[in-house]
C-alpha cells in the first residue's frame, strides 16, 4: 500500500503548482486550466482520505465537484469568447480597461 | 511502510518498457544503417498519401465548434449521475427512481432551452442580438 | 434508510420555488420572440416574492431535512427571508434597467432566480459539500451576470476577472473542505463538531480553516482578498452590482459564521479576523476617498463595510453574531438602494457614473436626490438610518469582548467614510449641474424598488426591535447548534413541528 502521505503530498504539490501558474501565466485559457488543475488537485485528495477513512462518500463528492467544474469550464469558456470578441486579444495584460 | 514485494509486483512491467525501448532502437538504427538515403517532396509533407494539409495549426475556428463542445461537456458530465445512482437504484426503490425522473427531466428541460435557441442548429445564421 | 416526508420539502421550500420559477423563465423565454422581456420580469418577481413567502412560512418548521443535510433554525430562515427580498428589489430595477440598456433577454431573470436559489441554499445547508455546491450555483450564475453588457468592454473584462479569482477563490474554499474532510471523516458540521469538540485538532485543522477563509475572504471581499471588487463592480450592470454586493456576501457571511462557530474549530483564528477586519476598514475607506467614478467608490465602500462586519466576528461570542447577522441586513438594504439610484441615473451605456455628473442632482430630480441622500447617511452610520443601528451593536460587542483598539480603529474609519460620502451629497445639492440632458422619469418599478429599499434602510434606523430579535435568535441557534436536537431521522419529523426560541 502507498502511504496516505504520499497521496496528500502529491495533491499539495499539484495545488500549488496550480496557484503559481494561476499567478504567472498570461493568456486566460492557460490560466483557467491552471484553476482546473487546482480542482483536480483536491480531488486527489478527496479520494485518498476516502480510501483512509474507508467512506465512500469522498468518491461521490469527486462526482459532484466534476460535475461542478464542467458547469464552471463552460460558462468560463463563453466568458471567454465575449472577450475575445471584444478585445480580439486573450492576454490578460492587454485586458486592462478598468484600472486597479 | 511498504513491503519489500510490492515494487518486485512491477518487475516484470519493468522488463517490458525495456524490451520495447531496446527494439524501437534497434530497428531505427538498423534501417538507418542499411537503407538508401533519398529525399523527395512527398516525403517531407505531413500525410505521405492523404490529402494536402492547407493552412497552418494556428488556424481559427468557427465559434460553434466551441458552442458544441461547450454542450457536450456538460450533457456528457451530468450523465456521471446515472452511474452511482444505477448500482443502488434497486436498493433505493420508488423513490429513487422518481428523483432520477426529476433530475434527467431538468436535463431535458436544458436540452429544450438549447433546441430552441438554435443551438445545435449548425446552418443557423448567427444573430448579433440575443 | 430514512424515508423523506412532507417536512423535509418544506425545508427546502424556498429553494424548490427560485427554482421552479428560474426554470419556467427558461422555458418561455425561447418561445417569446424579440422584444422586451418585462413580462418575465414580473414572472420571476413573482418567483421571489412567493420564495420569500415560503421562508415565512418556514418559521413553524424547524429541524433538519435531507438526511441532515439542510438545516432549518431562526438563523437559516433570516437569511430565507432577506436574500429573496434582496433579489425582489433587484429584479424591480432591472425591469427599467434593461430595456433603457436595449438588452431584451429573459435569462437574464433565470439567471437572478437561480442565484437566488444557491444564496439560500447557502445559508441553510450543513454539509460542507452541499455548501460548496451552492456557492457554485450563486457564482456561477453572478459571473453571467457580471458580463451581461455583452457589447461593452468593460462588462466582459468584468465578467471574466470576477469569474477567473472567483473560481480561483472557490478552489481553495474546496481544499478546505477535503481537509476537514480528512481530519474528521465527515463534511456534516454536526459530524465534525462531534469530531472536533474536546479533542486537540491537528495541523489539518488548522490548514482547512486557513483555506476556507481564503475562499470565502474572496467572496465577500474583505482586505487582503479584495482588489477585484472595485473592477467587476465598475464593468458589471448596475442593478447586478445591488445583488451581488449584498445577496453573495450575505450567504457568504452565513457561511463563514457556521464554519467558525458552528463547527468546534479551534478558535485562534481570531487575529487573523483582527487583522482582516483592520485592514479592510482602512484600505477600503482610504481607497473610496480618491475614486471619481461612484460605482468605483461604492466598491471600495463596500469592502470597508465587509470590514465592519468582521470586526462583529472577532467580537465573537452570540452578541458579536447578532451584530454581523444584523449588519448583512440593514447594510443590504441600504447599498441595494444607493445602487438602483446610480443604475437609474447612469442612462443608457451608463454614461453618468462619475461622481461630477451628480451635481445639482437636488434640483434637476429632488425626490431621487434625497432618496440617495437616506442610503449615503445610512452608510454613514447616521442615527435614524439602520446604518447607525448596525454599527452601533458592531462597535457595541467588540468592546463587550475587549476589542477596544479594533474599535477605536472602526470609529476613525467611520468619520473617514464620512467625508466622501458626504462629498457625493454636497456634489448633489451645491453644484450647479454639468450634465444638460434632464434625468429619465423613474419608471414605477424603479420608483417601488427604491421606496422598498428606503423603508428597509429607515424602518432598520426606526424600529431595529424585531429584526435584531431575529438576529439574536440566530445566533442563539447558531451556538446551540445542530447539536442541541442532533440529527433526528426525517420520519419523527412529521411529530408536532418544534417551534424552537419563542
Amino acid at each position: 500500500m502507498v502511504p496516505l502521505s504520499w497521496y496528500l503530498v502529491l495533491s499539495a504539490i499539484l495545488f500549488a503548482l496550480g496557484i503559481s501558474a494561476f499567478l504567472i501565466k498570461r493568456n486566460i485559457i492557460t490560466i483557467f486550466m491552471s484553476i482546473e488543475l487546482m480542482l483536480n488537485a483536491v480531488n486527489l485528495s478527496f479520494v485518498a482520505f476516502a480510501n483512509h477513512w474507508h467512506k465512500l462518500s469522498g468518491q461521490v463528492f469527486v462526482f459532484f465537484v466534476m460535475v461542478v467544474a464542467a458547469a464552471e469550464a463552460a460558462v468560463g469558456l463563453a466568458i471567454i469568447i465575449a472577450v475575445f470578441r471584444a478585445r480580439e486579444t486573450l492576454n490578460v495584460d492587454r485586458v486592462n480597461l478598468l484600472k486597479l | 511502510m511498504l513491503d519489500n514485494n510490492y515494487f518486485i509486483r512491477y518487475l516484470p512491467l519493468l522488463i517490458q518498457v525495456g524490451v520495447g525501448i531496446a527494439l524501437a532502437a534497434v530497428m531505427v538504427t538498423l534501417s538507418h544503417l542499411l537503407g538508401k538515403h533519398k529525399w523527395t517532396p512527398a516525403k517531407n509533407s505531413p500525410y505521405e498519401c492523404g490529402i494536402t494539409p492547407t493552412g497552418d495549426a494556428q488556424g481559427r475556428f468557427s465559434v460553434k465548434f466551441y458552442m458544441v463542445a461547450m454542450l457536450f461537456i456538460l450533457f456528457d458530465v451530468e450523465a456521471v449521475f446515472l452511474y452511482p445512482w444505477a448500482v443502488i437504484a434497486r436498493k433505493l426503490g420508488m423513490f429513487g427512481f422518481w428523483e432520477m425522473l426529476v433530475y434527467i427531466g431538468l436535463v431535458l428541460v436544458g436540452f429544450f432551452y438549447i433546441w430552441k435557441k438554435g443551438m445545435i442548429d449548425w446552418n443557423k445564421p448567427e444573430r448579433n442580438e440575443a | 434508510m430514512n424515508s423523506i416526508g412532507y417536512n423535509d420539502y418544506i425545508r427546502i421550500l424556498p429553494e424548490l420555488v427560485l427554482t421552479f420559477f428560474g426554470i419556467l423563465v427558461m422555458l418561455i423565454d425561447p418561445l417569446l420572440g424579440r422584444g422586451s422581456r418585462k413580462g418575465l420580469g414580473i414572472l420571476s418577481l413573482t418567483g421571489s416574492f412567493l420564495a420569500m413567502a415560503a421562508g415565512f412560512y418556514q418559521i413553524n418548521f424547524h429541524g433538519p431535512a435531507w438526511f441532515g443535510m439542510v438545516q432549518v433554525d431562526s438563523f437559516s430562515i433570516f437569511f430565507h427571508i432577506l436574500i429573496p427580498c434582496i433579489s425582489a428589489i433587484c429584479i424591480l430595477a432591472s425591469l427599467e434597467y434593461l430595456d433603457q440598456q436595449n438588452i431584451h433577454s429573459g435569462e437574464y431573470y433565470g439567471l437572478i432566480l437561480f442565484g437566488t436559489a444557491g444564496m439560500v441554499l447557502m445559508t441553510s445547508a450543513v454539509e460542507l459539500v452541499l455548501i460548496f455546491i451552492a456557492l457554485e450555483i450563486s457564482s456561477i450564475s453572478t459571473y453571467i451576470l457580471a458580463g451581461y453588457r455583452r457589447s461593452s468592454a468593460a462588462g466582459t473584462e468584468s465578467s471574466i476577472k470576477y469569474f477567473l479569482l472567483g473560481s480561483f477563490a472557490t478552489a481553495f474554499f474546496l481544499y478546505g473542505v477535503a481537509m476537514i474532510f480528512g481530519a474528521t471523516g465527515s463534511t456534516s458540521i454536526p459530524e465534525i463538531y462531534k469530531a472536533l469538540n474536546g479533542a486537540t485538532s491537528g495541523a489539518l485543522v488548522y490548514i482547512a480553516v486557513a483555506l476556507m477563509l481564503i475562499g470565502l475572504g474572496f467572496k465577500v471581499a474583505f482586505a487582503p482578498f479584495h482588489v477585484w471588487t472595485p473592477d467587476v463592480y465598475e464593468g458589471a450592470p448596475a442593478p447586478v452590482v445591488a445583488l451581488m454586493s449584498t445577496g453573495p456576501k450575505a450567504a457568504a457571511f452565513a457561511v463563514l459564521l457556521r464554519v467558525l462557530f458552528a463547527t468546534a474549530v479551534p478558535n485562534d483564528w481570531i487575529w487573523l479576523i483582527w487583522i482582516a477586519a483592520a485592514l479592510s476598514m482602512t484600505l477600503g475607506n482610504f481607497g473610496a476617498l480618491i475614486q471619481n467614478n461612484v460605482k468605483r467608490m461604492l466598491a471600495y465602500s463596500s469592502i470597508a463595510h465587509a470590514g465592519y462586519i468582521l470586526v462583529a466576528f472577532a467580537a465573537g461570542r452570540e452578541i458579536g453574531m447578532a451584530a454581523a447577522i444584523f449588519y448583512t441586513a440593514s447594510y443590504a438594504a441600504m447599498n441595494v438602494g444607493a445602487f438602483a439610484v446610480v443604475s437609474h441615473f447612469g442612462g443608457t451605456g451608463e454614461r453618468y457614473i462619475d461622481i461630477e455628473d451628480y451635481a445639482g442632482l437636488g434640483k434637476r430630480s429632488p425626490l431621487l436626490a434625497f432618496t440617495l441622500t437616506i442610503f449615503l447617511l445610512s452608510l454613514i452610520g447616521i442615527p435614524l438610518t439602520g446604518g447607525f443601528f448596525a454599527k452601533y451593536y458592531v462597535f457595541n460587542a467588540a468592546l463587550h469582548s475587549n476589542l477596544v483598539w479594533l474599535t477605536i480603529i472602526g470609529v476613525v474609519n467611520s468619520a473617514v467614510a464620512a467625508y466622501y460620502y458626504l462629498r457625493l451629497i454636497v456634489m448633489m445639492y451645491m453644484r450647479e449641474a454639468t450634465v444638460d440632458a434632464p434625468p429619465e422619469r423613474v419608471s414605477p418599478s424603479m420608483a417601488l424598488a427604491l421606496v422598498l429599499a428606503a423603508i428597509g434602510t429607515i424602518y432598520l434606523g426606526v424600529l431595529p426591535g424585531y429584526v435584531l430579535d431575529s438576529a439574536h435568535h440566530g445566533a442563539q441557534a447558531l451556538k446551540a447548534g445542530p447539536f442541541s436536537k442532533t440529527v433526528q431521522p426525517a420520519n419523527n419529523a412529521n411529530a408536532a413541528p418544534v417551534q424552537t426560541l419563542k
